[in-house]
């Protein structure tokens, strides 16, 4: 209801709102029409190529999925390993989020990458390590580090009544955090959760310098195959479309989070 | 002095003796000693700042006094260590706060039901049950799936009485339970409570409604810079106080 109110104080005319990703879509769209009227020979080799860019950018989807998704289980822990009262416990968790939270992005791919080793070992059994996996772990890391910050920060905006109001229903600390004080943060951890996804799926490209092939990494291929001047340019606009297209929805669903929970 | 013999009833359900309280330089208990038998109800009144809601916080250990014993039924709170040992204490003491406190995430069914599901393991089916029945005790039936957002004060606060009897406890705690509360619901809450004496329930209450403190309590204590200045029987502390203390704080509120 009050979304509604908002929008009809935005357009008192009642003119029916444009969602400003329809302009940005169109946007898109006419700029790839014009690219396409003056490169045409061009074009047509980027359409060859397109598979190729496809397969990559498929990389960097699963690179960011799993990154987030190994951030995110890392940073709830540590986050609430953070709020221990035993210095012991918490102490730790702090020194990791303090070391990844200003630690460069590239040098823990790097990092990872050439530290770790290409198997693990497990009894009789070889586990490969691929180079991607590395990267994602040294995605990964870092994003914990953010997650647990954002992740604290939520559990300490819940008001000390909620937890003084388990405790008096016989909830310990563990299942207060678990039953009442997390699902809490859901919403509130949300919005910035979902930034810190763009930004890692931005960052993904990264991998491209330790050979991942991804999309940036076969872009770069693309071009030195072709390697045409107008062909470059076409690609490498091609490889932020894509990318812009994968990212701008998310932003905008995360400002829409916000909105929908300021009222809340 | 032999002691004498007290069956079970006539034994008390809670009982502090000398209990001692400081935050940092500010001594807010100064030596409680406070009786309650099971089934009565006793009210503390006094000004505020005078360390009521404190002897509550004494009473299910979320306060842990430097001084003085605390009993509750076979249970020497001051003893306890571990929080295992304060959960079984407050898995039998309910709660009610003055801002109602309920779990602003889930439904009014769902916030009456986590504790008996989660802490004491009761299937859900049967606990939803019973948190309908006390949800049609305390009139609030068509209120099953909103969430406390959605609801009034003196709604939220109902609530927040049906989610502490669902533990099925054996002493109720009210802390200012009507003090956060719009005047023309306050009502609606107080005939809960009044309810919950007459069906026997043992109930603490911090409160400033001096009529309602009159009419359901078999004991009054008045309370004043952390320490008892009279007890008695509502007859006593509000129409023959013997203390000077409690004649003004009276007859401020009567006039």
């Amino acid at each position: 209801m009050d979304t509604e109110q908002a929008m009809t104080l935005k357009t008192p005319w009642n003119a029916p709102s444009i969602p400003p990703i329809v302009y940005w879509a169109l946007g898109v769209v006419l700029a790839w029409t014009a690219l396409a009227h003056f490169y045409r020979e061009s074009m047509m080799i980027l359409w060859q190529w397109v598979p190729h860019l496809a397969s990559g950018l498929r990389m960097n989807v699963l690179f960011s999925v799993l990154a987030i998704a190994i951030g995110t289980l890392l940073g709830a822990v540590v986050g609430a390993l953070e709020l221990s009262r035993s210095r012991r416990i918490s102490l730790p968790a702090q020194w990791y989020v303090q070391f990844f939270r200003n630690a460069p992005i590239l040098v823990l791919i790097f990092f990872a990458t050439y530290v770790f080793p290409f198997e693990i070992r497990i009894g009789t059994m070889y586990l490969s390590f691929p180079d991607w996996i590395k990267a994602t772990l040294g995605l990964a890391l870092p994003a914990g580090a953010h997650i647990a910050e954002i992740f604290r920060g939520a559990i300490l905006s819940i008001t000390s009544a909620q937890w003084e109001a388990a405790a008096s229903l016989g909830f310990s600390r563990s299942q207060t955090l678990r039953w009442v004080i997390l699902p809490q943060c859901v919403k509130r951890v949300l919005p910035p959760w979902m930034n810190l996804y763009a930004m890692i799926t931005m960052s993904t490209t990264l991998a491209s310098l330790v050979g991942v092939r991804e999309l940036l990494e076969s872009a770069k291929n693309a071009s030195n195959t072709v390697n045409r001047t107008d062909f470059t340019v076409l690609i490498y606009l091609a490889v932020l479309t894509l990318f812009f297209l994968y990212c701008y929805p998310i932003t905008r669903f995360t400002a829409r989070l916000e909105r929908k929970y300021v009222f809340h | 002095m032999p002691q004498p013999y007290l069956s079970p009833e006539q034994r008390p359900l809670v009982e502090l003796r000398n209990v001692h309280v400081s935050f940092g330089s500010n001594h807010v208990l100064k030596g409680i000693d406070l009786t309650v038998r099971k089934g009565d109800a006793v009210s503390i009144i006094g000004p505020s700042g005078s360390g009521k809601s404190t002897i509550l916080r004494c009473i299910n250990g979320l306060l842990t006094p430097e001084r003085g014993e605390v009993v509750v039924g076979n249970t020497s709170v001051h003893t306890l260590r571990t929080e295992a040992e304060r959960i079984a204490l407050r898995k039998r003491i309910g709660f009610v706060f003055q801002q109602y406190n309920l779990f602003p995430h889930l439904t009014v069914l769902d916030n009456i039901v986590i504790a008996p599901i989660r802490i004491l393991g009761v299937e859900r089916e049967i606990a939803e049950r019973e948190a309908r029945e006390l949800l049609a005790k305390v009139r609030l039936s068509d209120k099953v799936d909103a969430y406390p957002g959605q609801l009034s004060g003196g709604q939220q606060q109902r609530v927040a009485i049906a989610r502490a009897l669902a533990m099925h406890p054996e002493l109720v705690l009210f802390d200012e339970v009507t003090s956060a509360l719009d005047p023309e619901t306050v009502g609606e809450v107080l005939s809960v409570i009044r309810q919950l004496v007459e069906d026997g329930m043992t109930c603490l209450l911090v409160t400033h409604e001096m009529r309602f403190a009159e009419e359901v309590s078999q004991q009054i204590v008045f309370t004043e810079g952390g320490e008892i200045v009279e007890r008695g029987t509502p007859r006593e502390i509000f129409h023959a106080p013997r203390n000077p203390r409690t004649h003004a704080f009276i007859n401020a509120l009567r006039n």
